[in-house]
């Protein structure tokens, strides 16, 4: 595959503001870190979310389900293998979790799938919370050395992995097949395209990253129990991020982390009751308002300061 | 035996709420992730006029089901319409209806939050013991059967029998054909939607006398209403009744001989198998 010069310009930009980004601790405060690692984990979770779900417009709502996992991986892991190991495994295993869901839904129509993936995450939790009643176990405690700052530059060179791997898969001929699986599927049966293949392999990238995210965070609950590991406001907030920025682009869903990120602070520490109402009226004016979120605000605006130049 | 019989009770209820999601669904074409909210607040209404005013919740069915139809009818009107119109193909639809109705279920649980508060509520009513081949049950539960059959057996003969009953599926079959027909789809699936709002809601208002309820189980509702809808074949009222029962089946069966924090994932299980071996549904027939 050959380079163009423009290739090479986004490349080098993008590195540089990785770099920069990873100078953070450094330069900011104990609380803007926490806030930073926020910010990384969401762009993680939103980015790899729109890889699958942004070219097939299929709705997954297992985040949460694989981030739990992920947690699990490391928490009960810890114990008994190097944390190096770990990380991978998680992957591994969000992967094989992914595939059997992809297996079982992507050969069908949409709705199948949102409605499968939305029960994912309580099925795992109810399946894990009983486990535990029957060892007598209750929660988890994950006692490691890790701090804040390395759990941000895991997180960010996570990010820097599923950025690359994006703009491969894009290049690619699966990203060309999924482009048309998302226009018209139809068609792309037609032309030769093994559909429900492509769909699980690219649901896997998602259910791989998520469970990854989950196993480098959970040294930062400290104690891990079901109902945390798997809360649903994760999926939630992940897929709104998403819309919010927009999945029409790689950078999209970060164009809609960060903003979102702020806001759901401010709201967490102003309306602490009024959460779920919010993220609510939030889901509701993103599809009404910007059914492409903001990469479609910005492309419409390029595009009429690009007529209006040309005039 | 015991567990046959609660099995059947419970699923006696669950197939009220699943037919009403199967009319939104089936009929209206509107995947509407909200549906459990709507039970929730059927629930809350009987809880509330009990607590209050001593009223039966058998008589507040009356009163919720007008009052949800209505509800559900502006619902469709404000927000989904615009959808409808400007959706391009099916596939697009599904999508944003997803999306807003799971707009509105968060709505719905945060208003829900704001009046009543994260408690779980339940009040006893009816709770006497009836005796019935030779064990005791709750009165409240077979008297919840009881109104389901009659909400349920009135609702297919209405479906089957009479013409607006024909023109609702009549648009669930070939919405194009049927405006060649001289069929308002539009009106036709409003009323589709309300219906099927306001049947869950007097679900909710039956299934409350007997089960704890808080603001945030709207959800669990809706998942097992999906799986009672996809099992049994989408817009089919028969297959609907009958996976609704062995749904009920199951998890009395799995909460009673495994554990009771089990049913939703055994329904989870069903769900997986149907999706395996019979997509289209017990009842549904193959895509051709």
């Amino acid at each position: 595959m050959s380079l163009t010069a423009t290739d090479w310009r986004n490349l080098s930009l993008s590195a540089l503001a990785l770099l920069a980004a990873a100078c953070l601790p450094w330069v900011v405060g104990n609380y803007h870190l926490t806030i930073g690692v926020t910010i990384a984990m969401y762009a993680v979770l939103a980015t790899s979310w729109a890889l699958f779900s942004g070219p097939t417009h299929y709705i997954s709502l297992a985040t949460a389900a694989f981030f739990g996992v992920g947690a699990y991986v490391t928490g009960i892991g810890l114990q008994h293998l190097p944390y190096w190991v770990l990380l991978p495994l998680a992957g591994l295993i969000g992967a094989v979790m992914a595939a059997l869901v992809g297996l079982a839904t992507l050969r069908l129509s949409g709705v199948y799938f949102v409605i499968f993936t939305l029960g994912l995450a309580e099925f795992v939790r109810q399946i894990i919370t009983w486990g535990q009643n029957v060892s007598g176990t209750k929660g988890l405690y994950v006692l490691t050395s890790i701090t804040e700052r390395d759990i941000y530059w895991q997180l960010l060179g996570l990010a820097a992995l599923v950025w690359a791997l994006g703009w491969l898969i894009g290049r690619s001929r699966l990203g060309f097949a999924l482009r048309i699986i998302g226009d018209d599927e139809t068609v792309a049966k037609h032309s030769g395209i093994n559909t429900a293949r492509a769909k699980i392999l690219l649901f896997m990238v998602p259910g791989a990253v998520a469970a990854i995210t989950g196993a480098v965070l959970a040294p930062r609950y400290v104690y891990i129990e079901p109902a945390l590991a798997f809360t649903p406001m994760l999926s939630f907030q992940v897929v709104i991020m998403a819309l919010l920025g927009g999945t029409g682009r790689l950078w999209g869903p970060l164009v809609g982390v960060i903003p979102f990120t702020f806001l759901w602070e401010a709201i967490s520490i102003s309306f602490p009751n009024q959460t779920t109402l919010l993220l609510g009226v939030a889901f509701l004016l993103i599809v009404y308002f910007l059914p492409r979120g903001f990469v479609g605000l910005i492309e419409d605006a390029r595009r009429r300061m690009g007529s209006e130049g040309a005039r | 035996m015991d567990i046959l019989i609660t099995g059947l009770l419970l699923g006696g209820t669950y197939a009220l709420i699943a037919m009403g999601l199967n009319l939104q669904y089936g009929m209206a074409r509107i995947m509407n992730l909200a549906n459990g909210e709507m039970l929730v607040a059927g629930g809350f209404a009987a809880f509330w006029f009990w607590t209050a005013g001593q009223l039966s919740p058998f008589l507040t069915v009356f009163l919720v089901f007008p009052v949800a139809f209505a509800l559900n009818w502006l619902v469709y009107q404000v927000f989904l319409r615009p959808l409808v119109k400007r959706a391009k193909s099916r596939g697009q639809l599904e999508v944003d209806a997803i999306l807003t109705t799971f707009g509105l279920s968060f709505v719905s649980v945060g208003l829900m939050l704001a009046f009543f508060g994260g408690d779980y509520f339940s009040y006893s009513y009816l709770s006497v013991p009836v005796h019935l081949f030779g064990s005791t049950w709750g009165a409240n539960r077979v008297a919840a059967f009881g109104a389901a059959v009659v909400i349920c057996g009135a609702l297919w003969l209405w479906l089957s029998y009479s013409r607006a009953g024909m023109t609702i599926r009549a648009i669930a079959v070939a919405p194009d054909s049927a405006r060649l027909v001289g069929i308002d789809v539009r009106k036709m699936a409003a009323l589709a939607f309300a219906l099927g709002g306001a049947v869950t809601a007097s679900g909710g208002a039956l299934i409350s006398t007997f089960l704890t309820l808080d603001a945030s189980t709207g959800v669990m509702f809706t998942l097992k209403a999906l799986v009672i809808v996809i099992m049994g074949g989408v817009g089919e009222v028969r297959g609907t009744i009958v996976a609704a029962l062995l749904l009920g089946l199951l998890e009395t069966f799995v909460a009673t001989v495994i554990d009771p924090g089990l049913t939703l994932a055994a329904a989870y299980l069903l769900f997986v198998v149907i999706l395996l071996f019979r997509p289209q549904g017990l009842f549904g027939k193959r895509p051709t």
